[in-house]
């Protein structure tokens, strides 16, 4: 492949198109299975989510739903967005600020029984820090006079 | 051939810039908005959360006037900045209901005498249950609620001086 | 007054930039010769690193009438997370930023003898303009010095996630590594006004991109195990948004770092290294931007005004916008450099720039993914590990394939003679992956691969030295094999650990013995204990694999202001591998308790280090040279 200058130079442009256009496709056939969508309870309800596809499910947790099994690291928990309810287990530990009443985002699959399979679990803070118009930026901390249970 | 494809990227900076500028007007939300406006709103009583104010239930909410219902608590930090923008709604004509959610009487009381008390009821709601029958995910949030006890609007975060129109207006219209 | 002393440096650094701008392009200049230009751009950098010290001294002393100290810093803080909380904050953090601009700016002044005069001046002059835009945005949209009045009674604390040793240094590592790239844009912006992309520049622009590089490494590096022992997930990488900005220039200087070499040597590639050293600090920026917009959500991201957002955005915009479309106009009149074959080291470092850049934009793609796909449809997603590792992966593996090849090759034309030497590291990689297949049947295949081309690449990124005289081969050689050294060191962790951990997740009782891996470890308490502002639960734990008893003390940490729960994972490191260990909540008379053994891991961040310290070696060694080379004349 040797070449005069001015070839050389249409080689490389190429090249660099190249680089570009298989950044591009390989972007896309990974984009086509492996990003998540976020779904709200109703979305579940719906029929939105395939079950065994990767999604993140965003509500809040029902009062009164969490149930620890007897393993002491599974918990089961339903999330809600007011008119639907999905039923959520997870295996692990949740975090600090995951609790009832308070908004979570599972992220897992649905499985083929209906209740969804969370992988890892984002406590969202209850109250709001900043309005949405500020994007919804939930503060990392917690005020401290909250009534104990 | 390398003529025109030499202002490609620029093209393409011309994109990303747009995408960008439309995602800094809209920000990201993954808040839950309520699924209950446009319906009735959930059975409850609740008790008085401060001695000396009438608990809420939900029988004095479809009492043929509209009226704004007010989910807060006296830990909510925002809330504070939000009270003067409640007592000016209550000037201008508005009912406005409070339900303090997982506090306490004491300093529910203080929070009243510090920031102004434009409630006319307050329902305690010490476990979130009425909040999440509403379909209210956080403090503050206000629901326009109307004369048969139909949700109409929810405004999620502390509501803005210049938002009162607009909060009066949806109140109108629940007439 | 320390405060409105650093306001007012700022102010006068701004001004003394916007001079730096004017001296650099305005016509006739050429005749004071470089003199002015120099000293302008030295004393705005001196002013600046002033106004960065009055900051610091006002977080150090815990000035609460200044509303940043206020608003995140708190009296009982240590003095170091005092001081580290400068830069934990977004006003600070862009003080810290503009800092490292004119620094660097000056340090240009002062240490570039070689480079031919225009360009030179030319290039200040595009740092002087750099440093002015960023300077209106801190002065008028992110002050550092706003007065508190009246003065706070208290701060109101630092997130105490921030607060570790390894985090109080991040920052300043990656600013220097981020901001120094803006030399090299500069530099390059230099050369596209005089057209003079030469040896010459080369020479100039390698140093700093070299010095810029190896702190990002240090920087990226550091980072991924601070997010690997203080979160408690047991994760290094997360392709979390924030991350992927600090690995996208990364990416860019890499491939620069390549592409200079080939225009030093040969001065050939001249339009994709001018490229490239824009993309790299334009990724910079891109990444400031996203971290402080509020555009991409992530644990990182400081919590942010859009407006400033979009104050960024438009500098962000403006500047890579001026730089592309000098680009487009200018570009046309670089010659093409000396032809190079297909087995050529040109060729090989080609192929280098095309299978990073590559990364670079399935990267860069992948993070923007959900912005673009919300703004069109207003679907929600979001794009993690799944797709990143799918398509980095076999990309990183071919380029692996590349660094075992580029090595061995002649400039112009090589005759491939030398890589017959690479059979033998072949052999040994392709055995190591079968042997995988057989040892570890289930998934896992990347990963297998990618041990497979580690094991090639140990000893083929020393053959460079075979058959040399080792005394009297130059430092920057040797510098070549560490840092690919490096990387073969940090693929075996990376690809040894994800297909070997072993985790236990259980609820255990005060007593108990549980197992993880070849360990066994008791339960044997737990208690509560303090430190300056938290309180915590610490468990405490007795490893043994058959040898030594090794005692750990995870705890569940409570900080007090602003109140906050964190787990703090406790860590065994032996020559092997790492025992992870987190405690979790209470249940009933159990406590959760995550525990990992991970094989090699920590070769990870050993490779990183070993790529960062190889840049330095090659710093050294460029400057060895240059320094003899002066010593003989």
């Amino acid at each position: 492949m040797i070449g005069k200058p001015k070839h050389q130079r249409l080689v490389l442009v190429v090249i660099a198109l190249v680089a570009v256009l298989a950044a591009v496709l390989l972007a896309m056939w990974g984009l086509r299975d492996r990003a998540a969508y976020f779904y709200t309870p109703a979305d579940i309800e719906a029929g939105k989510a395939q079950p065994g596809q990767s999604v993140r499910l965003g509500g809040m947790v029902e009062k009164g739903s969490v149930q620890r099994l007897s393993d002491g690291v599974t918990v089961r928990f339903v999330l809600t967005d007011g008119a639907a309810k999905v039923p959520v287990e997870f295996r692990g530990i949740v975090p600090d600020l995951f609790r009832e009443g308070s908004g979570a985002i599972a992220e897992g699959s649905l499985g083929s029984g209906g209740t969804f399979d969370a992988s890892n679990i984002l406590a969202k803070h209850d109250e709001r820090y900043m309005p949405p118009q500020m994007g919804n930026q939930s503060a990392e901390h917690q005020t401290a006079k909250t009534v104990a249970k | 051939m390398t003529g025109w494809l030499r202002f490609t990227p620029i093209v393409l900076l011309v994109l990303i810039v747009a995408a960008m500028l439309w995602r800094l007007a809209n920000p990201p939300d993954t808040t839950v908005h309520s699924q209950m406006i446009g319906k009735r709103i959930p059975q409850f009583v609740l008790a008085a959360a401060v001695p000396g104010v009438q608990g809420l239930s939900s029988t004095q909410l479809a009492d043929g006037k509209p009226k704004l219902v007010h989910f807060f608590a006296s830990w909510c930090v925002p809330c504070i900045g939000e009270a003067p923008v409640l007592d000016e709604l209550k000037k201008q004509g508005l009912t406005v209901e409070g339900i303090a959610i997982r506090d306490r009487p004491d300093e529910l009381a203080q929070f009243l005498a510090r920031n102004g008390d434009p409630f006319d009821r307050i329902g305690s709601d010490p476990e979130s249950k009425t909040q999440l029958a509403f379909g209210s995910s956080g403090v503050p949030e206000t629901f326009v609620v109307d004369g048969r006890g139909v949700i109409r609007l929810q405004h999620i975060g502390a509501i803005e001086a210049e938002e009162i129109p607009a909060i009066k207006a949806a109140a109108e219209q629940a007439r | 007054m320390t405060a409105e002393t650093g306001l007012a440096a700022l102010w006068l650094a701004a001004a003394l930039s916007l001079l730096q701008l004017a001296l650099g392009f305005a016509p006739g200049m050429s005749k004071s010769g470089s003199a002015p230009i120099r000293a302008v751009a030295v004393l705005q950098g001196g002013l600046t690193l002033f106004a960065f010290a009055m900051l610091v001294l006002v977080f150090a002393t815990t000035d609460l009438s200044v509303a940043l100290v206020a608003e995140n810093s708190h009296s009982a803080k240590p003095l170091l997370y005092k001081i580290a909380g400068t830069w934990g904050n977004h006003e600070g953090s862009m003080l810290l930023w503009v800092t490292v601009l004119g620094i660097s700016g000056a340090a240009l002044a002062i240490f570039s003898r070689r480079l031919e005069e225009r360009t030179f001046v030319a290039a200040l002059g595009a740092q002087g303009a750099l440093a002015l835009g960023f300077f209106i945005f801190l002065l008028f949209a992110s002050n550092p010095f706003a007065r508190l009045d009246p003065p706070a009674l208290e701060g109101r604390g630092l997130n105490p996630i921030l607060q570790d040793p390894g985090l109080a240094f991040h920052p300043p590592t990656l600013y220097l590594g981020y901001v120094g790239l803006s030399v090299a844009f500069s530099l390059a912006v230099g050369a596209l006004v005089t057209g003079r992309v030469d040896r010459e520049l080369a020479r100039a622009m390698r140093p700093w991109v070299l010095g810029a590089w190896v702190f990002l490494t240090l920087g990226i590096t550091a980072g991924s195990y601070w997010a690997y022992y203080d979160l408690g997930w047991g994760g290094w990488w997360f392709w979390d948004p924030v991350e992927n900005a600090s690995l996208m220039p990364w990416l860019a200087a890499t491939a620069l770092l390549h592409s200079l070499n080939v225009l030093a040597s040969r001065e050939s590639l001249r339009a994709w290294t001018i490229m490239l050293a824009m993309i790299a600090f334009s990724m910079s920026m891109v990444g400031t931007f996203l971290v402080r917009s509020g555009v991409l959500t992530s644990v990182h991201a400081f919590a942010v005004d859009p407006k400033r957002g979009v104050f960024l955005l438009i500098l962000l915009a403006f500047y890579v916008g001026a730089a592309l479309l000098l680009f487009a106009l200018r570009s046309g009149r670089l010659s093409e450099g000396p032809e190079f074959e297909l087995v050529s080291r040109e060729a090989a470092l080609v192929g280098n720039n095309l299978l990073l850049s590559v990364i670079l934009g399935v990267v860069f793609i992948g993070t923007l993914y959900p912005l673009f796909v919300e703004a069109l449809t207003g679907a929600k997603l979001s794009v993690g590990a799944p797709y990143f590792d799918a398509v980095v992966g076999p990309i990183a593996l071919a380029l692996m394939a590349l660094i075992t090849i580029g090595p061995l090759l002649n400039w112009r034309r090589d005759s491939g003679e030398r890589l017959k030497r690479l059979i033998i590291p072949a052999l040994l990689g392709l055995g190591a992956f079968i042997i995988l297949l057989m040892a570890v049947p289930q998934d896992g295949l990347l990963a297998k691969l990618g041990f497979g081309f580690a094991v090639a690449l140990f000893p083929a990124s020393l053959l460079p030295l075979l058959a040399r005289k080792l005394g009297r081969t130059p430092l920057t050689t040797y510098a070549m094999v560490l840092a690919h050294f490096g990387v073969a060191t940090a693929v075996a962790g990376m690809s040894i650990s994800s297909l070997t951990t072993s985790e236990t997740l259980i609820a255990a009782k005060p007593g108990e013995i549980v197992s993880v891996g070849p360990w066994s470890i008791r339960f044997d308490s737990i208690r509560p204990i303090a430190g300056p502002n938290w309180t915590a639960l610490e468990a405490t734990l007795y490893a043994t694999r058959g040898g030594a008893i090794e005692t750990l003390k995870p705890q569940a940490r409570f900080y007090t202001d602003p109140p906050t729960e964190t787990t703090q994972s406790a860590i065994l490191t032996t020559l092997t591998g790492q025992l992870y260990t987190v405690v979790g909540q209470q249940v009933g008379d159990r406590w959760q308790l995550r525990l990992w053994w991970k094989p090699m891991v920590t070769l990870i961040w050993l490779g990183g280090a070993l790529i960062a310290i190889g840049g330095a070696l090659a710093l050294l060694g460029r400057a060895w040279r240059g320094w003899r080379k002066a010593g003989v004349r």
